[in-house]
């Protein structure tokens, strides 16, 4: 049996939104080499919503699986419903991590909050 | 699907011949071995023939093994066997940064206790150096132990130099040789050592058991109290079947051990010229010579070891990962530390330890399965875009 839930292995296997988009409207990088683990989020944004995701990530399993995840749950969402994503929301969505790769998770919705951050600066910046 | 396990130096399979020999001995020779009646009796012959035979391949005498549950109770009965009993003549202990767990954590625990722990360092290979064990010996040193073989990065240690220097000193020596009994001759005396652990399951016996070599003369106390067993030296009942598997395991390692090493340094050697020429930015970890027949272990930059693994399985081929993601804590291998790796090479590493039942085709068949999966998480890594 995999320490892993199906969905996890599911979006592991084949996981959804890999890469990096072209000018995007917000970026996020967590995470260091020591833990082993380092998340990059892409996001596109169009009137306040998210409509494209992407993600590069240097990790385990999980931290691969969380990052799929992440970028599934944010599209189509709008940046105040994007902001309310706990890394317990994406864990859940994969039908549950093991606990010591929560971790994993929590710096899924670190690169989500980072990302949205960015998006801020460089609106700050348009303006 | 085929499945190709290359992950030996964690287990081995029990072979059938051992499996047919140990059987009997659950439940048709069941007696207790310290029963005075002809059943008991037939175990108690059974097993010093075992002691006998375990004796004579590393070059022992009869009475100088003990049976153990395994590699580690053997480990932490030298340690701690020696430690409790040399107290009084002095509490300072030399072992190497890239110790066994079975190793380290005894040695953490006697720290707490009050005793000293010397970790010597390793060069880039893995080697220690037998002058800084020179160097580090104190008036107050009671025991060195250092491995015969990495379990990781498979780097043979210059065994009989630092044996020598122990005599000299009139140090007790232990060395853990389990991944090197049954691959690699082994002799207690050629080694200068006191005390050797071994186990089974890591040469084709079964798992939970193993032996502990005591030279005639070593100072130390039991480990575990209870009954006579082991002339008082290692109370519980024996495990009459295990230790019977274990001889047989040592009758098989003596006829098959020369040619098998000869033909795995062969597909060790494939493996290793076949990883570093086809996928780039790899590094091989260990020495490049001086290593156990089966061991390879390869970093592949960018990567991480866990997202290999699972990889790999899918693929149907067992191998073991350095990387810390499968364990507790966050830090890479402690080995692959000592030897210089950057966390992040480190995290990206993996082990392939190859066995009877590998050959050149599977050889192929592995490197071009993990050709296609470290291409894959390469072109997801946000390291190696920035290279």
């Amino acid at each position: 049996m995999s320490v892993y839930s199906e969905k996890v292995m599911d979006h592991f296997r084949n996981p959804r939104n890999v890469g990096e988009i072209e000018n995007p409207d917000g970026v996020g990088k967590v995470g260091n080499p020591v833990c082993g683990d380092i998340m990059e989020l892409y996001i596109k944004v169009k009137d306040e919503k998210i409509v494209d995701a992407k993600f590069k990530t240097f990790g385990c399993g999980a931290a691969i699986a969380t990052s799929s995840m992440l970028t599934e749950m944010v599209k189509g969402k709008t940046i105040e419903e994007a902001l309310k994503i706990t890394n317990k929301a994406v864990a859940e969505a994969l039908d549950g991590l093991p606990p010591i790769k929560m971790h994993c998770s929590v710096l899924a919705e670190e690169a989500l909050k980072s990302a949205i951050k960015d998006y801020y600066k460089k609106k700050e910046k348009v303006k | 699907m085929k499945y190709i396990y290359m992950d030996h130096a964690a287990t081995t399979p029990t072979d059938q011949d051992v499996l047919k020999a140990m059987l009997p001995f659950f439940s048709e020779k069941y007696g207790n071995p310290s029963s005075l009646y002809s059943i008991g009796q037939e175990s108690r012959t059974a097993i010093e023939e075992a002691r006998g035979k375990v004796a004579k391949f590393i070059g022992a005498k009869h009475d100088e093994i003990v049976f153990t549950s395994g590699g580690t109770e053997s480990n932490n009965f030298a340690l701690m066997g020696v430690a409790w009993a040399n107290q009084k003549k002095g509490d300072h202990i030399i072992t190497s940064s890239i110790e066994h767990h079975a190793i380290i954590n005894p040695c953490k625990f006697l720290e707490k206790r009050g005793f000293k722990v010397t970790y010597l360092p390793v060069d880039k290979y893995g080697i220690i150096d037998p002058d800084d064990v020179k160097k580090a010996v104190t008036d107050k040193t009671i025991l060195i132990s250092i491995m015969h073989a990495n379990n990781e990065i498979g780097t043979i240690e210059p065994i009989a130099e630092i044996g020598k220097i122990a005599k000299e000193k009139e140090i007790i020596f232990h060395t853990d040789a389990v991944q090197t009994v049954g691959h690699i001759p082994v002799n207690v005396d050629k080694l200068n050592v006191d005390l050797l652990s071994l186990s089974a399951h890591k040469f084709y016996g079964p798992k939970g058991v193993g032996a502990l070599y005591i030279r005639k003369g070593t100072k130390i106390v039991p480990y575990l109290y209870g009954g006579d067993q082991e002339k008082r030296r290692r109370a519980s009942t024996e495990n009459v079947p295990g230790i019977v598997g274990l001889k047989r395991a040592i009758e098989l390692a003596e006829q098959n051990m020369e040619e098998e090493s000869k033909r795995l340094t062969n597909l060790r050697n494939k493996l290793i010229e076949k990883v570093l020429t086809g996928i780039d930015e790899t590094i091989l970890n260990g020495h490049p010579t001086q290593r156990l027949p089966n061991n390879t272990n390869f970093s592949f930059k960018y990567i991480e070891g866990e997202s290999l693994i699972l990889s790999l399985d899918m693929e149907g081929i067992a191998c073991s990962t350095g990387s810390a993601c499968t364990s507790s804590m966050l830090e890479p291998s402690h080995v692959l530390l000592a030897i210089g790796l950057p966390h992040e090479i480190a995290h990206g590493s993996l082990r392939f330890t190859l066995g009877r039942s590998n050959n050149e085709e599977q050889i192929d068949y592995v490197v071009e399965k993990l050709k296609k999966v470290v291409n894959k998480f390469r072109s997801m890594s946000p390291l190696y875009k920035k290279k």
